[in-house]
């Protein structure tokens, strides 16, 4: 059973006042969640009671330690249904983007050979493609998005060439919230035989993702961004593909047999884990996983759905919001599609009067944290013609009733800019990328 | 042990939005464009997307006038129109003071009433919002870069 009191006592930061006692409102959850007490917990029990390097070592504690790490491998293939696939840890989803850039990169991509990425990819899933491009010199394509904040599916078919090595693109935007038919995609690049990367780094958290049923190569996300702590990042793919493409950072663990003329790779997944890895952190990912499994995966989505719903209700009193999370999100219960997840979780907005940063640093005051700024998608905020908004991401412990005070908290933002009084500025459709923009008369008190 | 900044005083937004600070970003200044540009520069804060390009017209050492474009926040917008207001006619070392002196505020190292720096006393304020410093100090860090003739800068 789903019950929300009970959840929210596993994560003492909700217990948290900010500035003079108001309760934490956390709607970051985009950025990274909160840890219920069992994965600290955890943390804290390893290095108390059985600290030591994994892999070496024949004593007692290298042996429980050991199991204890690789234990987790196991736990991450059945939180995401993979079966025969390996899986890496890495340090996030970035490093997870990179290996893959830099080892399939090596192995398979040419002078004049194509990247397919899409217009909503965070920096992480681009800047890897950038660097690759410099030392293979091939093209980075992006895929465009169309005005409902949903990948054009038909002209991305048409991106799709022979030239197209590799096609890396996100699961859930971090900024749009929008759930991309990964299926669909999967069925080109494997029609076309491209190496279909997936950065999962916005649905593993929130929805239940079935490694199988996605069919794609490659799946990556981080363990901080679903309770789990930082530091900690997982790759998933086809252990044929793992055990061709070269190893990316070379030292302890990654191999097999030095000699003073070379070396011999370690077997996969080690061979991708080079040097000491976060022993702690991937132990307590591990009960993080238990933890989410515990709740419910299917459970955390219908819970975030609903604070979404009832949260884009109560944003209907600013008329002057742009919101930029697809049509669909904005009705989703009604309009379930792409197997009932779409865009759940994530509120992006913004308006030509307050800048978001003000409107952060307006409704922290209020205790509530939401992010402002670019959400490491520079290149899509372009393509939304602005250069910064506000988002508010929820996670399966928040409540409706901390939505009534982000309302509340944001109305006193707009009040104290006096947004209400200048909807002529809206008629004229000034965007607060104006330098000019003139927020009317500012209330001083 | 690890001493949490929990529970302080809650920061008077008024003192981050002072009067004068949201005039200026209602209507800012060095918007006029110049007819020639000696030293320009772009600016920007990597992790707010915040931009600026400044660019300085100068006669015999002398800051005739200064345009300012981008976007950004009310407090790096107003604090790039101030910047425009008060720097025009000021001598190239006279405008360096006065953005070091700033930058000395900003950080608590000087006080406000040491020199009379007109408007920027506004900025003052912001030292108690210290994620929006940044904010604060973006034209001036550009202004700086721009007569150092660099074409670029990031604060970090």
């Amino acid at each position: 059973m789903f019950d929300l009191n009970r959840i929210r006592k596993d994560f003492e930061i909700l217990n948290r006042k900010i500035w003079d006692g108001k309760p934490l409102v956390y709607l970051d959850n985009a950025a990274t969640t909160q840890k219920p007490d069992v994965v600290i917990s955890a943390l804290t029990k390893y290095y108390k009671e059985y600290n030591a390097n994994i892999h070496r070592g024949a004593h007692k504690l290298a042996e429980e330690a050991t199991i204890a790490y690789e234990a987790v491998r196991d736990k991450v293939k059945k939180f995401i249904s993979a079966i025969d696939e390996e899986v890496i840890f890495t340090r996030n989803t970035t490093e997870s983007i990179n290996l893959l850039a830099y080892s399939l990169g090596e192995l398979l991509v040419n002078e004049g050979d194509e990247i397919l990425l899409s217009e909503m990819e965070h920096h992480s899933n681009i800047i890897p493609w950038f660097l690759l491009r410099e030392r293979k010199k091939c093209k980075i394509i992006f895929a465009p998005i169309n005005e409902n904040y949903e990948l054009d599916y038909e002209k991305l078919e048409k991106l799709i060439t022979k030239k197209t090595k590799i096609i890396s693109i996100t699961h859930k935007s971090n900024v749009l919230g929008t759930v991309n038919d990964i299926k669909r995609i999967a069925n080109l690049a494997k029609t076309n035989g491209s190496i279909f990367i997936v950065d999962a780094a916005q649905s593993v958290p929130h929805m239940k993702v079935n490694y199988k049923e996605l069919g794609c190569d490659f799946l990556v996300f981080s363990a901080h961004k679903m309770c789990g702590p930082t530091g900690v990042g997982v790759l998933v793919g086809s252990k044929e593909l793992l055990f061709k493409i070269p190893p990316f950072l070379g030292g302890g663990e990654m191999i097999k047999k030095v000699t003073f003329d070379g070396f011999t790779p370690n077997d996969i997944p080690w061979k991708f884990e080079a040097g000491t890895p976060n022993i702690a952190d991937v132990i307590a990912f591990g009960a993080a996983l238990d933890y989410l499994e515990k709740i419910g995966l299917e459970n955390i989505y219908k819970h975030e759905l609903e604070l979404t719903e009832y949260a884009l209700e109560k944003l209907k009193q600013f008329d002057f919001l742009k919101i930029y999370n697809p049509v669909i999100a904005l009705s989703p219960l009604q309009a379930p599609r792409n197997d009932n997840y779409s865009g759940a979780g994530i509120i992006t907005f913004s308006n030509p009067v307050v800048h978001p940063h003000d409107i952060a640093t307006i409704i922290d005051q209020y205790g509530v944290a939401i992010r402002a700024g670019h959400h490491c998608a520079q290149p899509l905020m372009k393509k939304l013609g602005v250069s910064a908004t506000a988002r508010a991401s929820f996670y399966f412990y928040n409540t409706k009733a901390e939505i009534d005070i982000f309302a509340h908290a944001l109305k006193k933002a707009f009040d104290y800019f006096e947004v209400g009084a200048c909807k002529e500025l809206k008629l004229k459709g000034r965007s607060n990328d104006s330098p000019n923009a003139k927020p009317g008369a500012a209330k001083i008190r | 042990m690890i001493v949490l900044m929990q529970n302080q005083e809650l920061p008077k937004l008024d003192e981050l939005y002072k009067e004068i600070i949201l005039e200026h970003y209602r209507e800012p200044c060095g918007k006029v464009p110049l007819e020639h540009v000696d030293y320009e520069a772009e600016g920007m804060n990597p992790l707010c997307g915040d931009e600026v390009k400044l660019s300085l017209q100068l006669k015999d050492k002398t800051i005739e006038k200064i345009h300012i474009e981008g976007h950004g926040c009310s407090i790096s917008v107003a604090s790039g129109s101030m910047l425009a207001s008060i720097l025009k006619g000021k001598s190239i070392n006279e405008a360096k003071q006065l953005s070091l002196f700033l930058k000395d505020m900003m950080h608590g190292k000087v006080d406000k009433n040491e020199k009379d720096i007109g408007d920027l006393e506004a900025l003052e304020g912001v030292k108690k919002f210290p994620v929006r410093i940044k904010c604060a100090l973006l034209p001036w860090t550009t202004f700086e870069e721009a007569l150092a003739g660099h074409e670029h800068v990031e604060i970090s």
